[in-house]
């Protein structure tokens, strides 16, 4: 097609024009283009700076290590251990069952616990490490590391966990920690940020639960760069956090696991107390449970193996059980007759095997009665009737003031779970629980440690040190936090004449030592070591009259959970108290033949420093003592205390 | 003026036609090339690979072509122009029956080496046949309705298939750049007001049309508009890759963090990062310094381009050359707008820039053409 060059010409101007026109508009827009990456970029510069640093620091927390616990020599009572276990990144492990595979070939793999791991690899991104083996043996985890090439995306990590060595010698006493849930954090007012890590381990009851917030340490932290979708790129700084405190207990750890070892599977506990600085050197509560159980979350079908057994392992009955203290509180009634001189060592009293009151009739143990029975007989044959007279001179005004100077009704200010208030019954207290007047029967049931009256066995062990001394002692559990010692109270003379005391000690040096006495048969024969003691037995029902008439009595013949407790508190050497001793046994039956024993031994143990000698024993016993001794050494301590592992 | 006209004599032949490329054009692609290199060395965290290698390899692949584009005689391609058209068209048909899935929109034909994208062949194709029908319609007849009808039926045809994929930046691309050869070649100012006019119409059905069975777009196509209009609405979702591309920008400075720090971009903030947001990269580590830097040689070879096309008497030559040039710019123009949060995110990369083959090549094969209408124009 031919063209005219005018026309060409023409055509062309108009091209270059339209092609000028676009150029140009082209340039306008990106010189639009260079002042809206000026507005952003410098105008804005400072807020998107900031902006960028947010995306990417991370501040992290370093989980500080737990506080040790120590018993006051230094045994080590709850540490912390590594703790081991296999995660898995699925995006590095490419074939995630593939990996698995191979890694059951040589660690054991619990169905449970892969089957939590596969549901968590479906909610996570793919790069957010899951745990497919946990609580694996050093043996276990180097396995894995070394065949590591072979594993892609298994990494074996090690964290801490809280290590109970003792298992159930301390259960009751240090308590356990546990993976912090959300009860915990609804039971906190600022939770600390440490508790929103998940499984990190709190202290749930005891020790670990009381001194929580000084054993916990505190949180480090580090910032970390991370990506876009949360993975750690790099570690930008660390400030490294602070171990809690560590907490050194007055408990000696040799005589606490004697005590648990020889209180075997009784439903039953034993305090033992310097009676001079108030330290508690056992605190021991039967049966027990293996602390450790807790720490990574107990199992349900082992919670209610504890939770079942009528024996209440979980409980702590040192300090929280409270029972009728029986005779052993005869000492309060005779301190209160004395201080108000009602009793005398030369005063008399019939006892006839029992005594109407208001026409009640409120029995003697002694069915027979214990005739003629002045202050010291009366506490060494534990004559009912005695108190009775003397309880009802005396009142309940008077009792119950004397019962509150030695500790009753008191609730000591321990780092343990639930320490019991016990009660101490009075007129006011009466009328305002039970809406009733206080009638003189009450004061004769109180008079031998019956009625409304309940002490727990802490309570019993205080109320025996401060008799044994004179002075109001205190009890004390912690020795000292970080090396710092805890302050010992003052013990303050408690005022009452020396000679009271004395009279009452006599009576309980003859509860052991003379032939009469209710603990005759628990006495302890080396001379320097005389303990002083007073039996207890506790009845838990009513007897009727009908049962009385019928002549069913017997402790062996009645259920278990209806037979009477047993009791006995002791302090010992007689001629100058070192410790103070409480027992009380569950449905355990006589005071002197249950409780007794058990408080002697313990006793021995405690004053010996370690298993005593046969020749502190009297000799007829000593053939059975030997065999007892060695059964109880055959029981390492930290014993495992499961039913399982029993079986 | 048409190359019947004018004597061969005075063009260069054989080897001699080197020394007679527009080598401050090449320099420039290759400068902008080589940003990319950078940029992808960067964010790959230091390493050639996975992208800076394989896109330093394919640059190499696409100056060969260049070369060879540019030696054969502009008026070869001319007389091919309308088959290379129908060529792309089928592949772009082609590519509906077994193109692969990819990213949600089927857009290349797996030829086992690489993957054939025939929307980005149909950019450069597209530009050859608007030309080509322009230097064969006479200049009288440009206006008149029935031969404005046939361009458009060629710049419809391809865009309605592009949309079909669905890849909305290619189709706004074919679209735009279609537009501009038919404005350069002296269509009618009235057409392009009309079809301005239209083209706001069909904005408002696209909006009326959401939610009802007549829907124009994809929900997700609506999406990006929505979070264009408000991006602090989602920071975390829909908004997510303007928000962080913005923040990348603005963080940047006068200066940048210097090369290899954008933490935006390592810590993978930045979403396509090697891809369509190669530029917030660029500004964040270089600053502003480094973005108009880069926008500069954008611009320079746009004028070059554009001198090129003036100074060019050959009809085809100079609407082809204003063409490639348009559609040159619309690609770095949508990009840049996207990134700069001026336009939704439409998926267009940055050209010569960002990481990907076909767009590679096609642009250095377009940039083939510029110059063998550069060589081979009249004297």
């Amino acid at each position: 097609m031919r063209k005219n060059p005018a026309e060409n010409a023409e055509t062309h101007a108009r091209v270059s024009r339209r092609a000028l026109l676009l150029g140009g508009a082209q340039l306008l827009f990106m010189g639009g283009l260079g002042m809206r990456m000026r507005h952003l970029q410098l105008n804005q510069a400072d807020q998107f700076r900031l902006l960028a640093e947010e995306n990417r620091i991370n501040i992290r927390l370093i989980p500080p290590a737990r506080g040790e616990i120590f018993d006051r020599h230094g045994v080590v009572l709850a540490r912390n251990e590594p703790a081991y276990r296999v995660t898995l990144v699925p995006e590095d492990a490419g074939d995630v069952d593939a990996v698995i595979e191979k890694l059951a070939a040589l660690i054991e793999l619990d169905p449970g616990e892969l089957d939590a791991a596969a549901t968590e690899m479906r909610r996570s991104p793919p790069f957010l490490p899951v745990t497919v083996a946990d609580r694996i043996s050093w043996e276990e985890l180097s396995r894995v590391a070394v065949n590591a090439p072979a594993l892609p995306g298994i990494t074996p990590e090690v964290g801490l966990s809280r290590f109970y060595p003792l298992r159930g010698d301390f259960a009751h006493v240090v308590g356990y920690v546990g993976p912090v849930s959300d009860y915990d954090l609804s039971k906190i007012e600022n939770p600390d940020q440490l508790l929103r890590i998940p499984r990190f381990q709190i202290g749930k009851v005891g020790l670990e639960g009381k001194l929580e917030d000084s054993l916990r340490g505190k949180a480090g932290t580090k910032r970390v760069e991370v990506n876009a979708v949360g993975r750690v790129m790099r570690e930008l700084d660390r400030r490294e956090g602070q171990q809690g405190d560590a907490v050194q207990l007055t408990i000696d750890q040799g005589l606490q696991s004697y005590a648990q070892a020889r209180l075997g599977e009784e439903s039953a506990t034993a305090i033992v107390m310097d009676c001079r600085s108030g330290d508690l050197l056992a605190v021991a509560s039967a049966p027990t449970f293996d602390s450790n159980l807790f720490v990574q979350g107990i199992s349900v079908a082992d919670y209610r193996e504890l939770t079942e057994n009528d024996h209440r392992p979980l409980a702590a009955k040192s300090v929280q059980g409270t029972y009728p203290p029986g005779s052993t509180f005869k000492m309060i009634t005779a301190l209160a007759a004395l201080e108000a001189g009602i009793a005398g060592p030369d005063q008399t009293v019939w006892c006839p095997g029992h005594l109407e009151v208001s026409n009640r009739r409120f029995h003697c143990w002694k069915r027979a009665g214990h005739g003629h029975v002045n202050l010291a007989q009366a506490l060494r044959e534990s004559c009912d009737v005695y108190f009775y007279e003397l309880a009802l001179e005396v009142g309940i005004d008077n009792i119950s003031a004397m019962a509150a100077k030695f500790g009753i009704g008191e609730r000591f200010d321990l780092p343990l779970s639930g320490v019991a208030r016990g009660l101490n019954p009075s007129r006011d207290w009466k009328r305002e629980a039970r809406g009733a007047d206080w009638v003189v029967g009450d004061t004769v049931n109180v008079s031998i440690g019956q009625g409304f009256v309940l002490t727990s066995p802490l309570q019993l062990a205080v109320m025996t040190a401060r008799l044994a001394t004179g002075l109001n002692v205190m009890p004390r559990l912690v020795k000292s936090v970080n090396g710092i010692d805890t302050p010992v109270a003052p013990s303050a003379d408690m005022g009452i004449d020396p000679a009271y005391l004395d009279e009452v000690r006599r009576g309980m040096y003859a509860v052991s030592n003379h032939r009469r006495g209710t603990a005759y048969g628990s006495r302890i024969i080396e001379d320097k070591y005389r303990l002083a003691g007073k039996t207890g037995t506790s009845q838990v029902r009513n007897i009727t009259a009908a049962e009385r008439a019928r002549g069913v009595t017997r402790n062996e013949d009645l259920p278990w959970n209806r037979r009477d407790h047993a009791l006995f508190v002791n302090f010992a050497p007689y001629d100058a108290p070192e410790i103070a001793v409480a027992v009380v046994v569950e449905h355990g039956g006589g005071g002197s033949t249950a409780a007794a024993p058990i408080a002697r031994d313990i006793t021995l143990q405690a004053l010996y420093g370690d298993a005593p000698p046969l020749e502190a024993y009297p000799a007829k016993d000593r053939q059975r003592i030997k065999k007892q001794q060695e059964e109880i050494r055959t029981l390492k301590p930290g014993r495992s205390v499961t039913r399982r592992d029993r079986a | 003026m048409s190359y019947l006209e004018y004597s061969v004599k005075h063009v260069p032949t054989g080897p001699r036609k080197i020394l007679h490329l527009n080598w401050p054009l090449l320099l420039l692609v290759t400068a902008v090339a080589s940003v990319g290199f950078l940029m992808l060395y960067s964010v790959a965290g230091g390493s050639f690979s996975p992208w800076a290698e394989p896109q330093m390899k394919r640059y190499a692949m696409g100056v060969v072509l260049l070369f060879i584009v540019a030696m054969v005689p502009i008026w070869f391609w001319r007389s091919v122009s309308g088959a290379v058209y129908l060529g792309a068209l089928l592949l772009l048909i082609l590519v509906e029956v077994i193109g692969s899935v990819g990213m949600g929109a089927q857009r290349w034909i797996d030829l086992g080496f690489m993957r054939l994208q025939p929307s980005e062949l149909m950019k450069v194709a597209l530009v050859m046949a608007l030309a080509a029908y322009y230097d064969w319609l006479p200049p009288k007849k440009t206006s008149r309705p029935q031969y404005v009808l046939i361009p458009v039926l060629l710049i419809l045809i391809p865009t309605a298939l592009v949309l079909r994929q669905p890849d909305l930046g290619t189709a706004i691309l074919l679209l735009a750049g279609g537009a501009i050869v038919m404005f350069a070649a002296g269509v009618h100012w009235g057409y392009f007001t009309a079809v301005f006019g239209m083209g706001m119409g069909l904005v408002f059905a696209v909006f009326q049309s959401r939610g009802t069975s007549w829907q124009l777009l994809k929900n997700y196509q609506y999406r990006r508009i929505d979070t264009f209009l408000d991006p602090a609405s989602d920071p975390l979702g829909a908004g997510y890759h303007i928000t962080q591309s913005k923040i990348a920008l603005g963080s940047g400075g006068w200066t940048g963090r210097g090369f290899m720090q954008g933490t935006q971009s390592r810590l993978n903030f930045l979403p396509e990062k090697h891809t369509d947001f190669i530029f917030t990269t660029l500004a964040e580590e270089f600053g502003y310094i480094g973005a108009v830097s880069l926008l500069s040689l954008y611009a320079l070879i746009i004028l070059f381009c554009v001198a090129s096309a003036i100074s060019n008497r050959d009809r085809y030559a100079s609407l082809l050359t204003i063409g490639i040039a348009s559609a040159f710019f619309l690609f770095f123009a949508v990009n840049m707008s996207m990134v700069m949060g001026l336009a939704p995110v439409v998926g267009v990369p940055l050209p010569l820039v960002s990481y990907g083959g076909s767009a590679m090549l096609v642009l250095m094969l377009a940039f083939g053409l510029v110059q063998s209408a550069h060589v081979h124009r009249p004297r």
